[in-house]
């Protein structure tokens, strides 16, 4: 940053901290005057309205995205703003934003958030021939006259990993075996607040009905091997030591440990059976990570353009080698021995609308059913 | 100076109106699955509530055991004695304040867990497949004992702090009355530190309230679970707000029938300049006992984490991020900023209610302390909705201003604590000599207080610091464009469940906060004989 701007930034965002400023001088005899001055010039702002710019809000926190940025900015020549967070700390930050925000894309990790983001009037429509061709309708939302409001980019499913040791597969190859009393004090999942349990639920409601749900949801709770605790990992570290025999895990968890090199993972890997639920049935749950264009996005035409590289062959790639997710797109040439080795499933087939519809009725189910 | 401490305070308390906005708006739009007015409360009341308030007075049952023990416990012994490894456990018991309770707890789960090293090592050894012996560190209880840990620092350096000014003199009161050691403990001098101790634990207790990371991470439901809960899963945030003032009403009142309590005592010694402590030599087995006490604190406190996350960054290989000396930096800046404003801003505060002696400045300061016990998310919630209220939100994206206004109100108790107690200490007759040779309020001040009262203002600033850099679901909610800390760079880590990676920032968060603690022990030793 040059001398000249951020004296002048300093002079500018000073002012309103003058009455601040008068009472510290008071008592610290103006040193905090100079470290007040010093302070507004490092943390001048890096945000301002320059053309070749796009400002992301984003709920994905994975550390190899950095790479799928970084191809963007170099193709373009657009430089991407980032603020990181929870999708619902996100989803906050743009209602109290309201017009003024300076959000151009929203990207979200949950089906439900997405769907719950769009209610609230957070995405505006637009209008992509390519996006449209490239992202299957029951990945995006429903297309309006003026549009369409969010696509998904790729997709994650929740599956059941089990201690080959102690658990016949045939045994919980569905979600409703897991909570069947065969699988007593064998079950463990991560909190039923997560998001992902949630849409699980969610999902569950709209196939099954609430009483029914809720029946599970009871089954489960007696069947657990402990109470739940801990993110996917741990529950399938605990799989593997034996501390639990059965568990509900994201895929990309579970594909990360099957590619790591390391010995110790490897060893974990060895005492796991794989399952995708639901084969005979239903399907398998999956869920979404995508994103819009913000309501009142300063630069529109960026935006789009940033969600179209997502969808292009190379970013789809991306999110396959580098976060072990699968790609929306059809046909992606994918360089992933982890998600090869798994092959293709039956997908669940339950709209967005319903998950993100009934996630305060799944919260509901789970605390009377005391599924913490 | 009575308009600027009444500017401050107003600034301060505003983002706690914000919280107040939900109950003035309709809730609109055809998303919300609005269950009707009080339905979301009605549900948590009748299903997780009583579950969540139960687990919450243990656990507060147990870290406030825990934090006493360990903080009076050690205090004591090296204000007044003198043994073996005194010298450096007088400064790196106060090191665990470094590190984050989520980090603490990552940690303590990992070493102590099924399948960590040390459980996975025991059923090696005794040819078992289960310890049904070794308790679950995934537990209420482990979580006591982690956050005992983390914790207890800040009653041993308030405490520290209020022995060291007094006992000399207390110790020749207590021979004169034929107390014994211990009797002498727990008759004048534990009740004579009592405003320090209250301090200390009333901080850290606070920080446990405030807690949601560490609790969920150890699956333990306290009221910080039902908050975000109402929050997250119901996108009620009127239910948020209505728990979260019910949770300030709470401490609120604790410190109301603290302070009723303490009124009916009065604190300041009436000495004019108190002799230095003469710290008495232990032998034998008392030496050996003090060591092992103090030695054993500092082993499970922060001998074994940093060892269990230098283990980490050994196991990961020693691989920088290209960002990560601007999170570093950008941390530094925050914390030492917010500190020196919140220290100033304390002592305008603590002093307008000293000099005016007005009841009404003194509950002020009370309730602006408040805003410690209250989740960082929800603060930056009331923050945001008072920003969107006056249609000025988007500053944040510009300026990092907002998120030190946070941890301002966030931290105010930090340095009001200290610099309170650091001020109860000096008696009112002082100030009466002062005014009697000519000395302006402001020249007493500078010449006789501000001396005085140099450690306390130090504990607060640290307190602040190190508070600041560990500080999280603000810091995310409200940092502007490509602004990350260290903290929020181990947040992404771990929301990704890559614990080992963590270590880097986890283990420079902890270096940086060593940096004003060197100072401070430093300038604590330099100035014994206040």
């Amino acid at each position: 940053m040059s001398s000249k701007i951020s004296s002048k930034i300093s002079s500018k965002t000073g002012s309103p901290f003058s009455a601040t400023r008068q009472a510290a001088s008071q008592v610290t005899h103006g040193l905090a005057v100079s470290l007040f001055m010093a302070a507004t010039v490092w943390f001048a702002p890096a945000w301002a309205d320059k053309s070749a710019e796009l400002n992301l809000y984003s709920a994905r926190h994975y550390q190899t995205d950095e790479a799928l940025y970084n191809e963007f900015t170099k193709k373009t020549g657009i430089k991407i703003n980032r603020i990181e967070a929870s999708d619902n700390a996100l989803i906050e930050r743009l209602k109290s934003e309201g017009a003024k925000s300076p959000a151009d894309v929203i990207l979200l990790v949950d089906a439900a958030r997405l769907w719950r983001a769009e209610s609230d009037g957070l995405f505006q429509p637009i209008q992509s021939d390519y996006l449209e061709a490239r992202i299957a309708p029951n990945l995006r939302s429903q297309a309006q006259p003026e549009g369409v409001k969010w696509f998904g980019f790729s997709t994650r499913a929740r599956v059941i990993v089990y201690n080959k040791a102690r658990i016949q597969a045939s045994d919980v190859d569905s979600y409703e075996k897991l909570a069947e009393p065969r699988n007593k004090g064998q079950v463990c999942t991560r909190s039923g607040s997560h998001p992902y349990m949630l849409s699980l639920v969610g999902a569950m409601i709209d196939r099954e009905g609430v009483p029914t749900t809720e029946a599970w949801a009871r089954g489960m709770v007696a069947n657990m091997a402990r109470a739940p605790r801990g993110g996917d990992t741990d529950q399938i570290k605990a799989v593997a030591s034996g501390e639990c025999g059965v568990a509900l895990t994201n895929s990309y968890y579970f594909v990360r440990m099957l590619r790591s090199k390391k010995p110790e993972d490897q060893a974990l890997i060895a005492k796991l059976g794989f399952i995708w639920p639901n084969q005979q049935t239903s399907g398998t749950h999956i869920n979404i990570a995508g994103g819009g264009v913000a309501k009142n996005a300063p630069h529109p035409a960026a935006a789009k353009k940033f969600l179209e590289y997502l969808a292009s062959d190379a970013a789809q790639a991306y999110f396959a080698d580098g976060n072990n997710e699968w790609p929306v797109v059809a046909n992606i040439k994918v360089n992933n021995d982890g998600l090869t080795k798994l092959g293709t499933f039956k997908i669940e087939n339950v709209s967005v609308a319903a998950m993100g519809r009934n996630q305060v009725e799944a919260q509901k189910i789970l605390d009377r059913a005391r599924f913490k | 100076m009575h308009r600027v401490v009444a500017l401050i305070a107003l600034m301060l308390s505003l983002p706690l109106l914000g919280l107040f906005i939900p109950f003035f708006q309709t809730p609109t739009e055809a998303s919300s699955v609005d269950l009707g007015a009080q339905a979301t409360l009605l549900h948590l009341w009748q299903f997780v509530l009583g579950d969540y308030l139960v687990s919450t007075f243990v656990l507060l049952c147990g870290v406030g055991g825990g934090i006493f023990v360990l903080g009076v416990g050690n205090a004591w012994l090296v204000a007044n004695y003198q043994f073996p490894g005194k010298k450096i456990f007088e400064w790196a018991l106060i090191l665990p304040l470094a590190i984050p309770t989520y980090v603490m707890a990552y940690l303590f789960v990992d070493v102590l867990q099924f399948s960590g090293p040390l459980q996975t090592m025991l059923r090696q050894m005794l040819g078992t497949d289960s310890l049904w012996f070794f308790p679950d560190p995934r537990s209420l209880g482990g979580a006591m004992w982690s956050f005992s840990f983390c914790l207890y620092p800040y009653v041993y350096l308030i405490a520290r702090t209020a022995f060291l000014d007094r006992s000399g003199r207390l110790s020749e009161a207590a021979e004169t009355l034929g107390y014994s050691g211990m009797q002498a403990f727990y008759r004048l001098v534990l009740p004579m530190a009592r405003p320090a101790i209250f301090a200390g634990m009333a901080l850290a207790l606070m920080e446990v309230l405030a807690d949601y990371g560490a609790v969920s991470y150890f699956g333990v439901e306290t009221f910080a679970t039902g908050i975000f809960k109402a929050w997250l899963s119901f996108s009620d945030r009127l239910a948020a707000v209505q728990l979260s003032l019910g949770l300030l009403i709470f401490v609120g009142l604790i410190f109301y029938i603290e302070q009723s309590n303490r009124a009916r005592l009065r604190y300041a010694s009436s000495g004019v300049i108190q002799r230095a402590v003469l710290p008495k030599s232990l032998r034998g087995r008392k030496a050996f006992w003090a060591f092992a006490f103090c030695g054993a604190t500092l082993l499970c406190s922060f001998i074994v984490p940093a060892l269990a996350l230098i283990n980490l960054l050994w196991q990961q290989g020693f691989s920088m991020d290209v960002r990560y000396l601007q999170w570093l930096t950008n941390s530094f800046w925050l914390s030492c900023v917010t500190a020196l404003i919140s220290v100033a801003c304390a002592v305008a505060l603590a002093y307008a209610a000293r000099l005016t002696k007005s009841r009404t400045l003194v509950w002020a300061n009370r309730l602006l302390g408040l805003g410690y016990a209250l989740p960082g998310a929800v603060l930056a919630v009331g923050i945001l909705s008072l920003l969107g209220l006056i249609q000025a939100a988007w500053i944040m994206s510009a300026t990092s201003w907002v998120l030190i206004y946070a941890y301002l109100i966030r931290f105010l108790s930090s340095s009001l604590q200290s610099v309170e107690t650091g001020l109860s200490r000096i008696t009112p007759s002082m100030d009466g000599t002062a005014a009697l040779l000519g000395a302006t309020p402001f020249q007493a001040m500078r010449d006789i207080h501000f001396p005085l009262l140099k450690r306390s203002l130090l504990t607060g600033g640290l307190f602040v610091f190190v508070d600041v850099m560990k500080e999280l679901p603000a810091t995310l909610l409200l940092r502007p464009f490509n602004f990350d800390t260290l903290a929020v760079a181990t947040y992404q880590l771990a929301a990704d469940e890559r614990l080992a990676e963590l270590a880097l920032p986890s283990l420079t968060i902890v270096l940086a906060g060593l940096v004003p603690v060197i100072v401070l022990s430093r300038a604590m030793s330099g100035s014994k004989r206040y």
